[in-house]
């Protein structure tokens, strides 16, 4: 048993999510099921070998410091919840 | 033979002649959606309207005798992960129900320049997470083949709309087989591109280091023609390649002849359905009939490239999904008093349950304590699967695979998650090396449609495309129609 | 009584002055609409991706060469993961694991003694938006507005190694790092607007330990005052602590500037686990031997070096020579006044001195200063020849400041012109000592104050005008007769 309810119940808050009474053990089987499985990489050897963060062989892609206009007020506002002088208005910040 | 069944090539030839319009045949297809999709499902939003319009304008062009790019006045479907600006995309998704994006993805911008048309949006797995259309939240899309089936995903919408007749081309994304395995369920074309020759800006993002977008068609010539238009330098996505692009449909030759075909022995084994092998075997004799040289192959590490995939892509969309918060856009709960309460609620009510497994598993995975031993370790893995195919190509110019292990199966057959896991085994490493991959019918199983996949080297479209086109123009597997409401 | 050693390490955020953002081409002004220049990629939207700002590559560079790094050839991004609503992306892009500096350091002077800070590392990343509180401060609001023009303007980090062991340390780092920002012209500095924050990490240790003790994390600093006085609450705090029996908390606290203390702003959830990870939507950035060579050619005379040069060339010493160099304004305006004059010490005097004590009051910096720096070295030659004295000076100063006019025509037409003439003073003089006998009789009689009364009555009659030095050694000669 790799993690437990507990453990799930943790990674739900990281990632701002709750998984309801009903649904947590399932989730929690599930969960376990795939890092079960997931032992099997512990079987390869990788000494010495680079992590492949980057598909690509690029490198330095950069752009010239050229400031341009991006979408207007309106537009950025155009899908927001709730906007409160010309901001995106979201309840107390704080718990 | 239909309008609505017609292809990209011969449909412009059409217009060319002025036999049809282009608003005769945008109706077309209108009428078909509207005669079959209450059984397919393919759609999640049509635009009709809209499209009628800008086929008129490529009317009048063609009228005062311009000249028209092969995808002008040819109407398209659109996987619904592609932004459109001014036009909802949902992702499939309540979180995005309601979304209507500010501006138009690269891909979407080289489309509207050579003046195609968009029917609508296509129904998908939620954030293209999934194998068979499912986990959309609006509609299970039904495959045209067996509407008891799946249509196979994320990309089921497009695939089945193909097969439906719903729609002349189609856009779809692929992260792990999204556009190859929909396209085998449904007897289209999918083609996935070297990671870096489409751009990725404005496809939403799953898997940042595995998504590409590719066209679904009807045949092959319709995908190079599709790729012409969206391959391409993107400034705006750093991962874009500055390759340059070839005119993909000098590749339509129908030579083997001395082609190397590798057959990688571990795609061969025991998980893959006896039916399958059976048609991928016939596949593969039919290339040595036509001259090709077969070669045997081995990628040692491909039994690790599930988990491997299964750990750096949700590891990679927990952060991507990140942002829907209910802060800018989106749903959000409005009964909550506090921010964080917001965005849990939020989130929580506007993913389904697959999204969420998805993200809290990628948050694990790179959570302090586990990254060296999971995310850092399935990068090593990743090394060693690339390295894999690097030795495999020295030995062979493409590898022939079946695009899936199994046909497509009933919907709602309530397999566990990491059984359909599992079953992305022959197209998730393709995605790991950033391969180009095209998988193309090859015959059927059980009534259903068989697929099989060629994989390329690195910007090696053309060669597969090659392969591709002189099978499918020694048989008749491209022609077969999906039965659904009658030829 | 133990005695406690503390600890202090300092992480500077700077802002980079490029025109357009770290990762898309938004403008960088300060002080827009809200929510005006932004775009899909700073926003956050579903599908936008970044796309890296070729001079906030150089700007770093530059600096790091400037603060004596070691720079890194290869160096890429990683994600940093948290949820807060002015990061549009609940991820900040930022350089963990191969940052593009490593290794440097500044020179600070500490009572005379030059002591060397350490600087771990510099990376880049981007600042998140701004939150506009409905009430007077966070934890009295019921609900904030999100303004994301801030939202992917270049930052780059600079963390110190734990060398500095006080406030007055602290803030000479601080004030020198400021010096170096601005010469490389790579930040505009401004506290108050934003544009250059400090956090302080903060522990104590009994004197002579061999292991740093616990620290506190203190943000909300927004001057170098502030710095100074939250370094030392917060040492007596975490003494008291300890005293008392209890344990430093590793945590973030708040420093409260109305009431002079630091509190914890620790919530009910652990410590951030930001789970790192490389970024998939950027290309590492290779620099090549050819580049860095371009941006160390690049620099220009850096603070120390323009330092060394005015202690050299112009005799300065070096406490002086410190404070001008410490903002490039000030060096630049030495420069111009001490090509005027033959005097540079004496230049150095009156900027340090009454120009400094100007700037301070009027809260302005010298580009604001009235007088112009060709005047200031005019005057201070009038007054090396004996023209103007140095107490009338301050008359003639006080006038440039309403007027910038050249001193010399200041003096005619205040008719402050320094008496030498001998016979003038003579006359004075004699007149002077047959008016006072009393004074004559105490000087006789082995009192020298009397003489400083004579030289007053002398500078009363003249009105400051006599030369003084001139006018005391001609009264003790006429005593003595």
């Amino acid at each position: 048993m790799k993690v437990t309810v507990k453990d799930v119940k943790h990674i739900a808050n990281l990632s701002r999510l709750t998984v309801s009474e009903h649904e947590i053990e399932k989730f929690t089987e599930q969960f376990n099921q795939i890092l079960d499985y997931a032992d099997i990489l512990q079987k390869v050897d990788t000494t010495g070998i680079e992590p492949t963060p980057y598909v690509l062989p690029l490198s330095n892609v950069l752009r010239e410091d050229v400031a341009v206009q991006g979408v207007s007020h309106e537009e950025a506002l155009k899908n927001a919840p709730e906007v409160h002088n010309g901001g995106f208005k979201v309840p107390r910040v704080l718990e | 033979m239909e309008l609505y069944r017609g292809t990209i090539h011969e449909l412009h030839e059409k217009l060319v002649k002025k036999e049809i319009s282009s608003v005769e045949l945008t109706n077309n297809v209108y009428d078909r959606i509207a005669a079959v999709e209450d059984k397919v499902k393919a759609y999640i939003t049509l635009d009709k309207e809209n499209a009628l319009a800008q086929a008129a304008k490529v009317d009048e062009k063609i009228a005062k005798g311009e000249a028209i790019k092969p995808l002008a006045g040819i109407p398209g479907a659109i996987k619904d992960n592609i932004s459109t600006k001014g036009l909802k995309t949902t992702c499939a998704s309540h979180m995005l129900e309601n979304f209507i994006p500010i501006y138009d993805a690269h891909v979407i911008e080289n489309l509207r320049k050579d003046d195609t048309i968009f029917l609508g949006k296509t129904n998908m797995d939620e954030f293209a997470m999934g194998s068979t259309t499912e986990t959309s939240y609006m509609q299970v899309t039904h495959n045209p083949w067996n509407l008891d089936r799946v249509p196979g995903g994320s990309s089921g919408g497009s695939a089945a709309a193909i097969a439906a007749g719903e729609t002349i081309w189609a856009l779809g994304s692929d992260t792990g087989g999204s556009i190859r395995q929909p396209a085998s369920f449904n007897g289209c074309v999918g083609i996935k591109p070297t990671y870096g020759r489409v751009s990725r800006y404005g496809c939403v993002a799953f898997a940042s280091s595995l998504d590409q977008i590719g066209p679904i068609t009807r045949d092959v010539t319709d995908a190079a023609l599709v790729l012409n238009n969206i391959c391409g330098l993107d400034p705006h996505d750093s991962t874009s390649l500055p390759a340059e692009v070839p005119d993909f449909t000098k590749a339509l030759r129908q030579d083997v002849k001395g082609l190397k075909i590798g057959i990688p022995k571990e795609y061969y084994g025991d998980g893959i359905d006896a039916k399958v092998k059976e048609q991928i075997h016939l596949a593969i004799e039919k290339y040595k009939e036509l001259g090709a040289e077969i070669v045997g192959i081995s990628l040692p590490h491909t039994e690790y490239a599930v988990i491997t995939y299964y750990i750096i892509a949700p590891a990679e969309a927990s952060a991507n999904l990140a942002r829907f918060d209910g802060v800018r856009y989106g749903y959000r709960n409005k009964q909550a008093t506090s921010a964080p309460e917001m965005t849990t609620a939020s989130r929580t009510e506007g993913f389904g349950a697959e999204v969420r497994r998805r993200i809290m598993l990628g948050t694990y995975v790179l959570s302090s304590g586990y990254y060296d031993a999971y995310y850092n370790k399935a990068m090593q893995i990743r090394t060693l699967i690339r390295n894999d195919f690097t030795e495999a190509f020295k030995k062979c110019d493409v590898l022939l695979t079946p695009t899936s292990p199994v046909v497509a199966y009933p919907v709602d057959g309530k397999m566990d998650p990491l059984t359909i896991y599992m079953l992305d085994v022959t197209t998730i490493p393709v995605n790991m090396a950033g391969l180009p991959g095209i998988s193309i019918p090859c015959g059927f199983a059980d009534g259903m449609p068989v697929g099989m996949q060629l994989i390329g080297k690195v910007l090696d479209e053309e060669t597969i495309l090659r392969a591709a086109y002189t099978f499918e123009q020694a048989t008749e597997f491209h022609k077969q129609v999906a039965a659904l409401g009658g030829k | 009584m133990t005695e406690y050693t503390t600890v202090v390490g300092l992480e500077v955020h700077a802002e980079l002055k490029t025109k357009s953002k770290a990762f898309c081409s938004c403008s960088t002004a300060f002080g827009s609409e809200p929510n005006t220049h932004v775009c899909p990629v700073c926003l956050g939207m579903p599908g936008a991706l970044p796309v890296m700002n070729k001079e906030v590559v150089e700007f770093a560079l530059r600096f790091g060469l400037a603060v004596n790094c070691d720079i890194q050839k290869y160096s890429k991004y990683d994600r940093k993961n948290y949820f807060y609503p002015d990061l549009s992306k609940n991820y900040q892009i930022s350089q963990l694991y191969q940052p593009i500096c490593l290794g440097g350091h500044l020179d600070i002077q500490v009572d005379g003694k030059t002591k060397r800070i350490g600087i771990t590392r510099i990376h880049m990343e981007e600042d998140a938006g701004k939150l506009v509180h409905s009430g007077a401060t966070i934890s009295t609001s019921d609900s904030s507005a999100v303004d994301y023009n801030r939202a992917g303007v270049p930052l780059i980090e600079i963390v110190s190694e734990p060398d500095m062991r006080n406030a007055t340390e602290a803030r000479a780092y601080m004030e020198k790092l400021k010096s170096y920002l601005e010469y490389t012209d790579v930040c505009d500095c401004k506290m108050q607007e934003g544009s250059l924050r400090c956090d302080a990490n903060i522990s104590v240790m009994p004197e002579g330990a061999k292991e740093f003790g616990t620290r506190a994390e203190i943000k909300n600093l927004n001057s170098f005052r502030a710095l100074e006085r939250a370094i030392d609450y917060e040492v007596q705090r975490q003494i008291e602590l300890i005293e008392d029996g209890g344990h430093v908390v590793q945590e973030t606290r708040t420093w409260d500037d109305a009431q002079g203390m630091t509190f914890s702003m620790r919530s009910k959830e652990e410590a951030h686990d930001y789970r790192y990870f490389p970024e998939p939507d950027l290309v590492p950035i290779i620099l090549d031997d050819a580049w860095i060579e371009r941006s160390r050619k690049s620099l220009p005379e850096l603070p120390d070096a323009r330092k060394a040069r005015l202690m050299k060339d112009k005799g300065l010493q070096e406490y002086d020579a410190e404070l001008i160099v410490s903002s490039k304004k000030m060096a630049n305006y030495f420069d111009a006044a001490a090509a005027e004059s033959t005097d540079a010490k004496g230049v150095a005097n009156w900027m340090l001195g009454d120009v400094s004590a100007y700037l301070n009051n009027e809260g302005v910096e010298i580009d604001k200063f009235p007088i112009s720096p060709k005047h200031l070295g005019e005057m201070v030659n009038l007054i090396n020849k004996g023209v103007l004295s140095s107490k009338l000076a301050k008359k003639v100063f006080a006038e440039m400041l309403k007027a910038d006019k050249a001193p010399a025509a200041l003096v005619k037409e205040l008719g402050l012109e320094q008496v030498s003439d001998t016979g003038a003073l003579q006359a004075m003089v004699d007149e002077v000592v047959a008016a006072n006998p009393q004074s004559v009789a105490d000087f006789k009689a082995g009192k020298d104050r009397a003489v400083g009364f004579l030289v007053g009555q002398i500078m009363k009659k003249s009105r400051g005008k006599a030369n003084p030095s001139m006018v005391n050694e001609m009264i003790v000669k006429k005593l003595k007769e």
